[in-house]
């Protein structure tokens, strides 16, 4: 068993426009990412789980072979830099998929 | 080889700042456009509302001025994109005054043409009553005529059109109001007749600087190159290089989907692209798609004053004040709501941030705290400044004071690092305006200068 954040090359999160947040897993090895997607760790359960949202708040999870990486973008609770946001370039908010065990 | 369009990007955001060295080597090359992206939402609705920048004045100058006294003499055109942070009439004149300044500096002459992005808001509210307006996203609120009032600086996100008209009159500089992103860069590949999927997915690469190189970074130059079937990317700095991964990824950055990009007028697929590393660290690219939209949608940007706020950061080191940390913060606002209960609690709000705690996720924190100090952020918000202020002095003396049952420390509860404490921050803003309109008409005006 590893964690994600092991795995990864990059793993990171940003906004994708002012009401959206978006968040890629890159590897630097084609086994790892193939371990990670055949894993079915990653689905809308676990975004969903560990985000505290809904499965329609989920917008896409993405697995993009020539790439090597995986994308998941969900909806902001609070609009980019207005009252109530944390984190205005949604730069930190990763952190929640980073223990995500892996066979 | 012969047939190869090249375009210049300096870096990822200008006033980011990028080493002389690398732009030269682009100029080396004897580019066909620089081009470079000055503006986006990121920082947050802030720029639009208060018509503000992002970067400073003197190192937007300190860019252009290596931009505009090599590109300028080789009669070379240099595109700015989204001028000025977020592309509104006020950031566009706060960029042309810079431009302005250094020609007269360097005694340049220069046919300058400026691409307007305002759209005005009686425009907007006419065709959100016609249905033509919609949110890009579920959780963005439905358009009504009074938000719409109260948004400042309504820009749209322009494509290639304008820019392509620019560039056909011969203008030497052209100063982008809002655009799409990528937009500018391919402006120039499709003004040399290449293929506008091309165009754009090379523009995707290069509006962001070298980051989509290894290692990656928005502040140094990156060359790319458009054939007839195929573009390349390559690094001006042999510091780093391109690779066939470090590219593919690339369309994953801050973008919703990795490989369907939505832009003014088409949509980008990329999901049959072949990225191929060459000799020299160069990448090549090919079977990039531009599929034209049946309707022409064009993304609107707007924000609008929400409150005012005031705030004061201060560390907690007390074992027993942290324990009971929520309980206090709790009865903290209780007091101060008892306090001014003349006045309605809509009227204004506290929050805390706890950092080293749980302030950067905030409810979505799953880890225990361990730690022996957090610090504490008192944000309070009110619907004017001086209501905000005061709410503030209020709360930091009731929480540097407030008297916990179990507490030893009883002379204060706060570590404040700055006399005074308190910090006037002034209005927030708010993304009111994130929606699709429908066009018939280019709406993004052309001035000569």
């Amino acid at each position: 068993m590893e964690t994600l954040f092991d795995m990864a090359k990059v793993l990171r999160s940003k906004n994708s426009g002012p009401f959206e947040l978006t968040m890629d897993i890159l590897f630097d090895s084609v086994d790892k990412y193939q371990r990670v997607k055949d894993s079915n760790k990653i689905t809308v359960e676990t975004i969903c789980d560990l985000y505290n949202i809904t499965e329609n708040e989920v917008r896409h999870i993405v697995f993009f072979d020539p790439a090597m990486g995986i994308k998941i973008t969900i909806l902001r609770d609070v609009s980019s830099g207005t009252v109530g946001d944390r984190d205005v370039y949604g730069a930190q908010q990763h952190a929640p998929l980073m223990n995500i065990l892996i066979d | 080889m012969t047939n190869e369009i090249k375009i210049l990007s300096p870096c990822g955001m200008l006033g980011y700042g990028f080493p002389e060295q690398s732009f030269l080597r682009g100029m080396e090359e004897q580019p066909h456009g620089i081009v470079v992206d000055a503006g986006s939402t990121d920082a947050g609705p802030h720029k639009l509302g208060a018509g503000v920048s992002i970067v400073s004045r003197r190192a937007a100058k300190k860019d252009l001025k290596i931009i505009l006294e090599n590109g300028v003499p080789k009669k070379v055109p240099i595109i700015i994109g989204s001028a000025g942070g977020a592309g509104a009439s006020v950031h566009v004149e706060w960029t042309m005054d810079i431009i302005n300044e250094i020609l007269q500096e360097q005694n340049l002459q220069a046919k300058i043409a400026i691409i307007w992005a305002d759209i005005p808001n009686e425009m907007v509210i006419e065709a959100n009553r016609q249905g033509k307006v919609n949110p890009l996203s579920p959780n963005i609120p439905a358009l009504t005529d009074e938000i719409i009032e109260q948004t400042n600086g309504i820009v749209a996100q322009m494509g290639h059109e304008p820019i392509l008209e620019a560039l056909r009159e011969g203008a030497d500089i052209i100063v982008c109001g809002r655009a799409y992103d990528p937009s500018p860069f391919a402006a120039i590949g499709i003004f040399h007749g290449k293929d506008p999927g091309l165009s754009y997915h090379l523009g995707k690469i290069l509006e962001c600087g070298a980051l989509c190189a290894e290692p990656g970074t928005t502040k140094d130059s990156i060359l790319g190159y458009i054939g007839d079937t195929s573009f390349k990317v390559k690094s001006l700095n042999p510091a780093r290089r391109c690779t066939s991964i470090s590219v593919a990824a690339h369309t994953f950055y801050e973008k919703e989907h990795p490989y369907i990009l939505h832009g003014p007028g088409f949509t980008l697929d990329l999901k049959e692209c072949e990225f191929k590393e060459l000799e020299g660290d160069v990448v090549e690219v090919s079977n990039s798609k531009y599929i034209p939209a049946e309707q022409h949608f064009i993304k609107l940007e707007g924000a609008r004053k929400v409150a005012y706020r005031t705030f004061v950061l201060a560390g907690i080191r007390d074992p027993i004040l942290l324990e009971n940390i929520d309980d206090i913060e709790r009865r903290v606002k209780e007091q101060v709501n008892d306090y001014y209960d003349e006045i309605p609690q809509s009227d204004y709000d506290v929050n805390f941030y706890n950092y080293g705690m749980n302030a950067v996720l905030g409810n979505k924190e799953k880890a225990v705290f361990t730690g022996h100090e957090i610090g504490v952020m008192i944000e309070v918000i009110g619907k004017d400044q001086e209501l905000a202020n005061s709410i503030c002095a209020t709360a930091r003396s009731t929480f540097l004071h407030f008297a916990h049952e179990k507490r030893k420390s009883t002379a204060g509860n706060l570590a404040f690092p700055f006399a005074p404490s308190d910090i006037e921050f002034g209005p927030v803003y708010e993304f009111s305006v994130y929606h699709l309109m429908e066009i018939e008409t280019n709406p993004f005006p052309i001035e000569y200068r």
